[in-house]
């Protein structure tokens, strides 16, 4: 073994139920990468050391006595959006001040019950509302990875941009994400990890700070997929407390990572060859289908023919809903306040003081959206295509078992490359956008560099509820691609 | 007859609409498992979903549609199996989410109507156009404190149904008897318990004007959250009032939202329409549309208590009351409960007489309740039966019931311990009779003399001789003898 920081967090796992390693020598080692390497990347909102030593004790004692469930041991980092009881949840903004839950999400609670220590809270766009982690009130986040020829600073992606940067540095052996239109798969395919978007309705959304309900999904992201399969399968389940979740058994998602792809027809969507696409992400796509080809898949095209709604669907949609998913902070019950003289006075104050400008942006289109005159044209059609593309999908799945496509129309870019037009910005999910829409799963796998060195991933949508197909296919793409790079930050990179 | 409003310009028809919050009586909120019972000290009541908190989801109350279907079926009402929660988005300090989550597009219920029965004895249908479950808001208090107010969320989350009738109202007394009937029925099926002062029924009153024969409506306002019927009667007759003076001095009524000033009898503008909210409704991404099943609808049906309208008629049917007597014995479910238990084993007809007129009386008289009532049924039931077999007369049975109430006492023990039981013995009604018509004979003369109108004063002067305990019928048949001796 060469070091604390090769782990994965199945190697992990292993090692400590075989008790080559204590919970509290790894859970120290990440608390230590941590102190060393975020004031850089700023992937961490809140940390919870402390916790994470005592909890990691427990640990111990557990696998001391031949107990601890599946996690047991196992350091994790919780994006900054999932309420955790007693410890200060954010969504990176300022309008939550420093609000603590005095309850715990669903899914983080089943982490917790499944042994899981929490290094603490992670960076994100505020209230999950970009791409790029530019938006956080608490900062940027730095991408681990740089380009060969430059010293710039990359972004993550986002919104999960302190997840992704978190496991691609070491810094946490895997961490939750959340997405609603690619804010799991796009930073992890900017920062060379696996990242998995479950079917809408697997995993609770109770507790978990709302963008988009009809979007939001929470999912895991980790160095590959086996790590990902082990952490859905803690995430996942049915919950009654929120009456979106389905009441379908959790498969063990582990084993299928050895299902094969052999016979498998993978659909390549022939309207994903949008214009203005890189050649290099192009020739990652075709060496994808080859990977899949050469272990038995069959390569099929199809056709998804509202795919080029989806962008703008999605934005209406998802913003919509953002709108009055966001009108409780109003610095009435909790959070920031800025005192007025009257109520309308105290709430205006209270969201221009507290909301960024992106979030901000996105209330007053999903205001507009919904406004009286406005419904049928935007959010009403909005519906209608978003059942024709689901329908897409649908038709598709007829014929395929899985898509393949890319992931993000490009590599990280650098934070000073950000696009000034925001819609610019918003076309680094046109990929993600679809399956989110369509509540379909889907993941990406790190399956190469462009020429710059900067990683790139694929995007595997499956079929409802059959991730295991997915994470069998995706898994397939990782041996292929036998991705082994690494960051140039990393714990385990003596720096 | 119409009701019409005489203005300068000739006479007015007025049109009105109510839409009704009644709150659902269930044990806990909409969408969580806070307890919806009214009172409590302030924010007790409060689950993390009701204040709004991030994260907080809503998880519908199964009980709560369960009382929507009831009513559905007791308005006699459309069901839709298929229905949809939105949410009403709009800022207010005791709104904690921002929004309303109510039923905009798709209700639960349906088309459905309302026998309402008017004073001059005819009755009325009303339609109701719909009912929807919504959410309760919580409560703004700015009276505590003069530069803050505060706010108790209680009642958020609370379940309403908010019932909308037809523009089919056509006068102050319609509207009254919209709203009992109403009440009558939700009490009926135990949906909602109707208490106007706690605020679980309220309504908005959509009010407008036309002259008689116009087919269009006019322009209407509504007056909202009015907390009493006697006050959405008053409304209605200031606010029709009001726009016909606007009408009649050349203007227009504008449409707005207005309050109910029942202290100077007024209504006064809130907003106007320009200043009206876009609640921006859309489907509540967090609920699922609420499909139910038609089995269960039927197993609801099948568990529903006698309504208002069957009793009614059945009681009138099955014990030869009026239809004025079952309507009253009817209005609630407690009463007509009672009168079935005395009316079965007692002359049906007395017994309605005595609960329409000497019992109720006792109750207004001791300030209680058909449920606490001094004297049981079983006690009333013994008391007519006194009557109907002799042993005592109508006049001695009231004294009785006087001291029922007062004592607790059964009517039988108060008989035998007061001595009341009727004289039937022909000779001493005799021998009473001769003493009144010896002592009286310039009377006697009189009467043979054609003046038959002192029989009744013969008949007074024997029953006061006795004591009041003659059998009436003895006492006259007695007296005419006599007096054609």
């Amino acid at each position: 073994m060469s070091g604390i920081h090769d782990f994965t967090l199945a190697s992990a796992r292993d090692a400590l139920k075989a008790r080559k390693i204590s919970a509290v020598e790894l859970t120290n080692a990440h608390i230590d990468a941590i102190e060393r390497l975020d004031g850089q990347l700023n992937s961490f909102i809140t940390r919870t050391p402390d916790q994470a030593r005592e909890a990691a004790k427990a640990s111990d004692e557990a696998l001391a006595k031949g107990e601890g469930g599946s996690l047991c041991g196992i350091p994790l980092g919780i994006k900054d959006l999932f309420c955790t009881n007693g410890v200060r949840t954010t969504a990176a903004s300022k309008i939550l001040g420093n609000f603590v839950p005095p309850y715990e999400s669903t899914v983080t609670a089943n982490l917790l019950k499944d042994g899981a220590v929490f290094l603490g809270k992670l960076n994100l766009d505020e209230f999950a509302m970009g791409s790029a982690n530019l938006t956080s009130a608490f900062g940027p986040v730095e991408n681990p990875w740089k380009r060969k020829d430059s010293d710039a600073k990359l972004v993550p992606g986002g919104s999960s941009g302190g997840s992704a940067a978190a496991v691609a540095a070491g810094l946490v052996l895997g961490a939750t994400g959340t997405d609603t239109g690619g804010s799991i798969r796009q930073p992890a395919a900017f920062t060379g990890i696996a990242g998995i978007k479950p079917t809408y309705g697997r995993c609770s959304r109770f507790g978990t700070i709302a963008f988009a309900s009809s979007l939001d999904q929470a999912g895991p992201m980790a160095r590959n997929l086996q790590d990902c399969a082990i952490l859905l399968e803690s995430m996942a389940g049915f919950d009654p407390r929120d009456s979106t979740s389905v009441d379908t058994p959790v498969p063990h998602y582990e084993a299928a990572l050895k299902r094969g792809v052999k016979g498998l027809r993978v659909g390549i969507p022939k309207e994903y060859h949008v214009e203005g696409m890189p050649a290099e992400i192009e020739a990652l796509w075709q060496q994808g289908m080859t990977w899949l080809r050469d272990v038995g898949a069959e390569i099929v095209e199809v056709s998804l023919p509202h795919t080029k709604y989806g962008l703008p669907t999605y934005y209406i949609a998802a913003l919509a809903e953002a709108s009055s998913n966001l009108a409780r902070y109003d610095g009435v019950r909790f959070g920031e306040r800025v005192s007025a003289s009257t109520l309308d006075g105290l709430y205006e104050a209270s969201r221009a003081a507290g909301f960024g400008d992106e979030v901000k942006r996105r209330i007053l289109i999903g205001t507009h959206v919904l406004s009286s005159g406005y419904y049928d044209a935007y959010y009403l059609r909005a519906q209608k295509v978003r059942t024709l593309i689901q329908q897409d999908f649908l038709k598709a799945f007829e014929n395929v078992d899985v898509l393949l496509t890319p992931t993000a129309p490009s590599g990280a870019f650098a934070q000073d490359e950000k696009p000034t037009d925001p819609v610019q910005m918003y076309l680094n999910d046109v990929f993600t956008v679809p399956a989110s829409m369509a509540g379909v799963p889907a993941l990406s796998v790190p399956a190469g560099l462009d020429a710059r060195g900067v990683p790139l991933g694929l995007q595997l949508i499956g079929k409802f509820f059959d991730e295991e197909t997915l994470i069998a296919a995706g898994h397939a793409i990782e041996q292929a691609a036998a991705f082994h790079h690494r960051p140039t930050i990393h714990a385990g990179v003596s720096a | 007859m119409s009701y019409r409003i005489t203005g300068s310009t000739g006479e007015w028809e007025i049109v009105v609409g109510l839409e009704v919050h009644a709150q659902v009586v269930s044990e806990a909120k909409l969408f969580s498992g806070a307890s919806a019972e009214y009172g409590g000290e302030p924010n007790t009541h409060v689950s993390l979903v009701d204040a709004g908190f991030p994260g907080m989801l809503p998880v519908l109350n199964r009980e709560c549609v369960a009382q929507a279907v009831r009513t559905g079926l007791g308005l006699e009402a459309e069901i839709n199996l298929f229905s949809r929660f939105d949410r009403k988005n709009y800022f207010y300090a005791d709104l904690p989410t921002g929004y309303q989550i109510s039923q905009f597009a798709h209700p639960i219920i349906g088309k459905g109507k309302v026998l309402v029965d008017l004073a001059d004895g005819s009755t009325r249908e009303i339609g109701v156009t719909r009912l929807h479950l919504e959410q309760d808001a919580g409560k703004s208090i700015h009276d505590q404190d003069p530069t803050r107010s505060f706010i108790d969320l209680n009642r958020a989350g609370v379940a309403l149904m908010e019932i909308v009738s037809e523009p089919d109202i056509r006068s102050p007394e319609e509207a009254g008897a919209y709203l009992r009937k109403l009440r009558q029925i939700l009490r009926y099926i135990g949906t909602c318990d109707g208490n106007m002062e706690e605020g679980s029924m309220r309504a908005d009153v959509n009010v407008s004007v036309r002259k008689p024969g116009e087919t269009e409506y006019r322009t209407r306002c509504e007056i909202k959250n009015v907390n009493s019927i006697r006050f959405v009667m008053m409304a209605i007759e200031v606010e029709a009032q009001r726009q016909i003076e606007v009408w009649e001095a050349g203007g227009t009524v504008d449409q707005e939202t207005r309050l109910f000033d029942h202290v100077r009898g007024e209504t006064r503008s809130l907003r106007s329409k320009e200043d009206a909210h876009d609640y921006r409704y859309f489907p509540d991404p967090d609920l699922l549309p609420l499909v139910i099943e038609q089995s269960w609808v039927d197993e609801l049906k099948a568990a529903l208590p006698e309504l208002p309208e069957a009793k009614r008629a059945r009681l009138e049917q099955e014990y030869g009351v009026s239809r004025y007597e079952s309507s009253v014995l009817c209005v609630e479910q407690a009463i007509a409960d009672f009168y079935e238990t005395v009316a079965r084993g007692a002359d049906a007809r007395l017994a309605a007489n005595w609960m329409l007129g000497d019992f109720f009386a006792a109750l207004n008289r001791t300030g209680r309740s058909i449920e606490d009532s001094p004297v049981s049924a079983e006690g009333l039931r013994e008391l007519l039966g006194l009557i109907s077999d002799s042993t005592i007369n109508g006049k001695i049975a009231k004294e009785v019931l006087e001291d029922m109430v007062e004592t607790g006492d059964s009517a039988s023990a108060i008989v035998e311990r007061k001595g009341l039981r009727q004289v039937t013995d022909t000779g001493a009604i005799e021998s009473a009779i001769r003493e009144i018509l010896a002592a009286n004979s310039d009377k006697v003369e009189e009467y043979k003399g054609g003046k038959d109108k002192l029989f009744g004063f013969f008949v007074g002067q024997t029953m006061k001789a006795m004591k009041g305990k003659g059998n009436p019928a003895l006492v006259n048949e007695t007296l005419k003898k006599l007096l054609s001796e």
